[in-house]
């Protein structure tokens, strides 16, 4: 199976579109959203019609933090962009549009995977899993092989061996890698919608399951679009700027 | 730490081997965890110098790698026979640094590189094995982080190697340095140091000259040995394809003081080294960018044919290719055309004075650009087809990049076949074709 994974999309259509496209070109067999649908980007309403359309073809949509949000349950402790962010999508989603995102779940298991926004060990307080620490927190909070987790915006893969030790490693993009059996690993997506790597470049993981084998895709899409949406809205123009710069 | 076995399959003509690792109760976990890294490397290698990987499993049941057996004889058994002659170290420096050059290029460094793990084909090329120790730089290194003790045979381990840095693709031609001193002296330049700490002394200690163990060693090779061995891998052959090219072309090596060197450094110099001792610096992405900031460009200048303006043109052009990069080095190349019969003994004496006359020619053309002996080498081929001699220059001396000038006339060309096009239909580099804009 070839699953075409993409986390915190956060509004931009012009990304979203562009990965679903590159990873249809490439044979994905199931879409994976990993949260954040919404928040920073221009095109709420449009990229959750979208999201909407894939889950009723059978893709898998878990709930992200600026999701619960942008729903009027949580939001507490965002920063000022992303709190302005989310008082301009909350008025513009339609009741079914709420209703879509009240059912997500915060976790979902799928080929000997475990998919979930944020830290696994504790899914609903969105902790980042920035370093090895919180890396390996999250991997002995459960008994997956893999886990995949969004919500930090830049590519990481941890891996944890037999003894203990654990290995961070920075992917780089259209390079496949491996991730033995013998092992326990963490891929920690960057983002569709609004990376922050220093590559402004759209970017998803494409994970076949047989041999478990991972894929950094990096995608190329029209920010100039993109972040015109955004300042034409009043949204931050901080927002749109770090587009450019994938910051 | 693994136990090797021959198998076979049901269609399958390729001798085989099996990998299998032994996991019995107290075997160092770095065992397991190198086969880890093994199996995420071999499946990923292609090419003549790699065993050609089959099949494998994991650890969820037993393990095991399935890959090629290579037919021929390990480096190992050399080394009765050892001290060896100048021209057969070379020979086998050479095919040992080609392997390392395609291994390099597949974004792998070996950090094993020694006689057991060097095995020749029965066509000739080196062929590396073991890649338990190896660093892949798209592929996370399981090795740098389970064990903080460096991992890697100690006589031939480079100095960076002992301070942990796994990402250079210079420690391997330190490795083939240590390889080759002992080839050709029958000694090991460092010795046997049984500690991490004898391994560290080779940071400022240096190796008795080869020339001093064997006189019979010539300079260049000695100038060859020396320059892999150099603790600061800032100072050695900037890729495993430069170092293959000296070998092959030992009277075009630029010596230095390495060369003549005939004891080791004294006790001062030593003193300075061990208190100045620096932490090497870590790079990301070390080993696609060494080779790529070193690239073997190749000129190809056909005198009878270029007009003065193209060669300024063609001159221009290697002087952008070579600008920033300091690593970069060019070979001039020029074709002496040879009917099918020219072996005549007779015709000797008038070839080889045009062989003279063609050298000048590519010294004087390459004048102009100021670069240092060992930075450019000049050649005169000898061929029938101009254009097979240049590709096959190209294929042995694993040319990154070639130029060459458009032939001027079209009437020429529709008469002689274009060399330019048919070499950069087949060329196994980058080709540039310089050509003069045609007035309107």
């Amino acid at each position: 199976m070839r699953l075409a994974i993409l986390a915190d999309v956060h509004g931009n259509l012009e990304a979203f579109r562009a990965c679903l496209a590159h990873a249809k070109e490439r044979g994905a067999e199931r879409i994976v959203l990993l949260g954040d649908l919404v928040g920073y980007g221009a095109d709420p309403e449009a990229v959750l019609e979208l999201a909407i359309t894939l889950v009723a073809a059978g893709a898998i949509a878990l709930l992200g933090n600026h999701d619960e949000a942008a729903i009027g349950t949580g939001g507490s402790g965002m920063n000022e962009m992303a709190a302005a962010a989310i008082a301009w999508t909350r008025p513009r989603l339609r009741e079914s549009h709420r209703r879509f995102l009240g059912t997500l779940p915060l976790t979902a298991e799928e080929e000997g995977c475990l998919f979930v926004h944020a830290d696994a060990s504790a899914p609903e307080r969105w902790r980042y899993v920035t370093d090895g620490e919180a890396a390996r927190r999250s991997m002995e909070a459960t008994a997956a092989h893999v886990t995949i987790c969004g919500h930090v915006h830049r590519p990481a893969l941890y891996s944890l061996g037999e003894t203990g030790k654990l290995t961070p490693f920075v992917p780089v993009g259209g390079a496949p890698i491996p991730l033995a059996r013998g092992r326990r690993w963490l891929a920690v997506l960057g983002a569709v919608g609004q990376p922050r790597d220093g590559n402004p470049a759209a970017c998803y993981l494409m994970l076949d399951t047989v041999p478990m084998q991972a894929t950094w895709h990096r995608v190329p899409y029209d920010i100039a679009a993109a972040a015109t949406k955004i300042r034409a809205a009043g949204l931050p123009v901080g927002l749109a700027e770090r587009l450019f710069l994938g910051r | 730490m693994a136990v090797l076995m021959t198998v076979t399959r049901q269609g399958e003509d390729l001798p085989l081997l099996m990998k299998v690792p032994r996991l019995r109760e107290g075997e160092d976990p770095a065992a397991i965890v190198s086969f880890e890294m093994e199996q995420m490397i071999m499946p990923r290698l292609s090419g003549p110098h790699v065993p050609r990987f089959v099949a494998q499993a994991g650890f969820e049941t037993e393990p095991y790698i399935v890959m090629e057996r290579i037919q021929g004889a390990p480096l190992s058994i050399r080394l009765r026979d050892l001290p060896l002659p100048a021209e057969e170290v070379a020979s086998i420096g050479a095919a040992v640094a080609d392997a390392l050059d395609a291994l390099h290029h597949q974004h792998v460094v070996h950090l094993d590189v020694k006689p057991a793990n060097i095995l020749f084909r029965e066509t000739g090329e080196a062929v590396l094995v073991d890649f338990g120790l190896a660093h892949h730089e798209l592929l996370p290194d399981l090795m740098a982080e389970e064990f903080r003790l460096p991992y890697g045979t100690v006589p031939y381990m480079a100095p960076e190697q002992a301070l942990g840095i796994r990402n250079d693709p210079r420690s391997d031609l330190f490795s083939l340095g240590a390889l080759m001193y002992q080839l050709a002296t029958a000694d090991l330049p460092f010795g046997e140091p049984q500690h991490l700490k004898g391994v560290k002394r080779r940071l400022w200690r240096d190796p008795v000259p080869p020339r001093r163990r064997r006189a019979g060693i010539p300079p260049w090779l000695q100038e060859a040995i020396l320059r892999c061995l150099e603790v600061d891998p800032e100072r050695r052959h900037p890729t495993a394809a430069q170092l293959a090219f000296d070998l092959r072309h030992p009277g075009q090596v630029a010596l230095t003081d390495r060369a003549e060197k005939m004891r080791r450094d004294g006790f001062l110099t030593v003193l300075r080294r061990r208190l100045r001792q620096q932490e090497p610096r870590r790079r990301a992405f070390a080993t696609a960018r060494q080779i790529q900031a070193a690239p073997i460009l190749a000129v190809a200048l056909d005198f009878a044919e270029t007009p003065e303006i193209l060669a300024d043109a063609l001159r221009n052009q290697v002087q952008k290719m070579l600008a920033n990069r300091p690593g970069a080095r060019l070979a001039c190349v020029n074709v002496l055309k040879s009917a099918l019969l020219t072996i005549d003994s007779t015709l000797d004496d008038q070839g080889r004075n045009r062989h003279v006359q063609r050298l000048l020619e590519l010294r004087h053309w390459a004048m102009p650009l100021g670069l240092p002996e060992g930075r450019v080498t000049f050649h005169v081929l000898e061929a029938a087809d101009v254009a097979d001699a240049i590709l096959d220059y190209a294929r042995a001396n694993r040319v990154d990049h070639l130029v060459l000038g458009a032939r001027a006339s079209s009437f020429s060309r529709r008469l002689l076949g274009s060399v330019a096009g048919k070499v950069a239909a087949e060329a196994p580099c980058s080709v540039t074709v310089v050509r003069r804009r045609q007035p309107e």
